[in-house]
């Protein structure tokens, strides 16, 4: 319920001169059952991979999602694709509430919410030519059903990604991975979204091509009026790409805030640690500054610490952390953490 | 990861373009044996299409003044106890094999292709039904099952490719399941459903061209056995009727009389299923190895 008002009160947030809200997840479930025995199945509990996040993104704006591996993250981008049936909350894509909505109604609201997938590799059909990868979505929605314009289409799709136009007839496997991500995007791109869902598009990807991609990523924002959700784990790609950052630790949001105001002023002990480990790249600066190394390891989402789900590895942790689950406070203006000891 | 190491292993083929001249010397170079099999395959489909215009007999109308001839300069193969020759029946009777085999094992294969890819993406209880309706199937030995379908349906060429490609599906769909289950969780299968695509799109145009190589393997791995189960159910007298030429009927009609008076008769026939299935069968193996890269580098 406090998650649910903290969210209502996000969107009333002002946030720099951008758009009307986009994007809005209230207290957001997804609980995967594990099952055990094959002919009679019990319920042997369940996998918290996101349990219970609230946030919302503006109009042209990008908000990235950070975490370590396992806290959720995916998890909270395929929600919001409809690729999961979320156990509970909403989601509400420019006020429609996508759980409800039936099979036809999905399909109209999909054109405009679009993924770009980590792999490169297992991204793309083998068996299909790149013309018609991202040509097919265009014939099935009946936004280009005349073949020698679609072609033409695809072929400025192919261009405004970076590649050659004559690209469109090869097979993903004839190209690099940089190139495959670009297929990737022009795909994402090609039934004209709102909402991309960034889904760590450049973790796969050498450094050199990144920065290429990355750069590309912003040109497409700024020429289309794109939204994106970014979910990566390079803090310093998110600090370059998103205006504001929410921070994940196993299933939950533990703050959010502007991303230079995050970065320079983080509050949470989670988030500190976690910017600590991002390396500079000044060798006497890295010599001398102080990490702040997180003892034991993450904790199973299948059972979590009661209360705050960091207090076991929390340097600041009191005895109220193991009894109440911390709720989201604003401590400053748009600067959400929570913890209740900062 | 996970993703990324099913791609390489090669439920997803690799296109090369070489020409089909290449691929075929590539073929004999590296299976021999496969080859050999292609090679007889070949020549069967051959004879069979233009057994017309290679044998000098009728392979049905019986000649009384030539019965249990031996194999001599006009009879390669000899005579039967009708008087009819044996070579050209042989002939003519691959057609009915490979008719019966092709079909069999294509529609039966193609069948379980669809089968099993659409249990496979929907999962949950309609796979878990699904795969224990196939397992019933499966249960049945493979001659007693097409000997039900016989015995309810009635003799002739098409009640048995129907009754050899029932038990068929099952064994296809299993293995064609197991390799859409991985297909399934591969990135661009969410992709299409992002995209909007509908089930029958993700199935026929994303899932079943990259579940091809177990299909394939099936498909040809079912052609001697389906050759193998024509010629035992025509045996049995379950299959094609005379006067129909087909091996196994040849068999059963010179066996047991005259395997010792005249040892040609049952001879020839049975010489024609052993190479016949082996080299459906030495095809299916090189069929598999080249389109199952686990198998490739050994």
């Amino acid at each position: 319920m406090s998650a649910t008002r903290a969210a209502q009160t996000f969107a009333g947030a002002s946030n720099g001169g951008r758009g009307d809200t986009l994007v809005e997840v209230n207290n957001l479930k997804m609980y995967f059952p594990i099952t055990e025995g094959i002919l009679i199945q019990t319920h042997a509990g369940f996998v918290k991979a996101v349990d219970g996040i609230s946030f919302m993104i503006k109009k042209g704006e990008t908000l990235g999602l950070v975490g370590e591996s396992g806290c959720g993250k995916t998890t909270t981008g395929r929600c919001i694709l409809q690729l999961e049936n979320p156990t509970a909350g909403e989601i509400k894509f420019d006020g429609v509430e996508l759980t409800s909505l039936d099979a036809r109604q999905l399909r109209d609201v999909r054109r405009k919410i679009q993924v770009i997938f980590q792999d490169p590799y297992s991204s793309l059909n083998p068996r299909m030519k790149v013309g018609d990868i991202i040509g097919e979505p265009m014939y099935v929605h009946g936004l280009e059903p005349d073949k020698e314009k679609r072609r033409k289409r695809v072929r400025e799709l192919l261009t405004t990604c970076g590649l050659r136009p004559e690209m469109d007839d090869r097979y993903p496997h004839e190209m690099s991975g940089g190139q495959r991500q670009r297929v990737g995007i022009a795909r994402a791109l090609a039934l004209e979204p709102e909402f991309i869902i960034c889904d760590e598009p450049v973790s796969a990807l050498d450094v050199s091509i990144q920065a290429q991609v990355i750069n590309l990523l912003e040109d497409l924002r700024d020429k289309f009026n794109l939204t994106y959700l970014f979910i990566a784990h390079d803090l310093s790609v998110v600090r370059h790409l998103c205006h504001r950052v929410a921070v994940m630790y196993l299933g939950k949001i533990v703050e959010l805030a502007e991303c230079d105001e995050l970065y320079d002023n983080p509050m949470h002990p989670y988030t500190k640690a976690l910017l600590s480990a991002v390396p500079v790249p000044d060798p006497e600066i890295e010599e001398e500054r102080q990490r702040i190394i997180v003892s034991g390891e993450i904790p199973s989402p299948i059972n979590p610490p009661s209360g705050c789900v960091f207090n076991p590895r929390c340097s600041i942790a009191a005895d109220g952390c193991r009894g109440e689950v911390p709720v989201l406070r604003e401590l400053k203006p748009g600067h959400w953490v929570a913890c209740p000891e900062v | 990861m996970a993703v990324s190491e099913v791609a390489a292993e090669g439920i997803v083929l690799e296109d090369s373009r070489d020409t089909f001249g290449q691929k075929v010397w590539d073929l004999v170079r590296r299976k021999p044996l496969g080859a050999a099999g292609a090679f007889v395959v070949l020549f069967l489909l051959v004879i069979a299409l233009l057994a017309d215009f290679i044998t000098v007999y009728d392979p049905v109308k019986n000649s009384y003044d030539s019965m249990h001839v031996p194999p001599n300069a006009e009879h390669w193969m000899g005579t039967d106890q009708f008087g009819r020759d044996i070579l050209t029946r042989i002939i003519y009777g691959a057609r009915t094999a490979l008719l019966v085999g092709f079909v069999a094992s294509f529609i039966g294969s193609t069948l379980g292709l669809m089968l099993g890819v659409t249990s496979a993406y929907f999962g949950g209880r309609f796979d878990l039904i699904f795969q224990r309706i196939m397992d019933i199937f499966m249960s049945f030995p493979l001659i007693i099952m097409a000997l039900a379908v016989v015995s309810i349906m009635g003799t002739g060429t098409d009640k048995v490719i129907f009754a050899i490609m029932i038990p068929f599906i099952p064994r296809c769909a299993r293995v064609v399941r197991a390799s859409a289950l991985a297909v399934r969780e591969i990135p661009y299968v969410d992709a299409a459903r992002t995209l909007g695509f509908n089930h029958k799109r993700i199935i026929l145009r994303h899932m079943v061209p990259n579940v091809m190589a177990p299909y394939l393997i099936m498909l040809t791995s079912f052609m001697g056995q389906a050759i193998l189960l024509e010629a035992s159910l025509s045996y049995l007298g379950l299959g094609v009727q005379e006067p129909t030429p087909a091996w196994g009927l040849m068999l059963q009609g010179g066996a047991e009389e005259y395997a010792e008076s005249a040892p040609w008769i049952p001879i020839f026939p049975g010489l024609a299923i052993t190479i016949g299935v082996f080299a459906f069968n030495l095809l299916g193996d090189a069929v598999r190895d080249t389109l199952d890269p686990r198998l490739r580098s050994q």
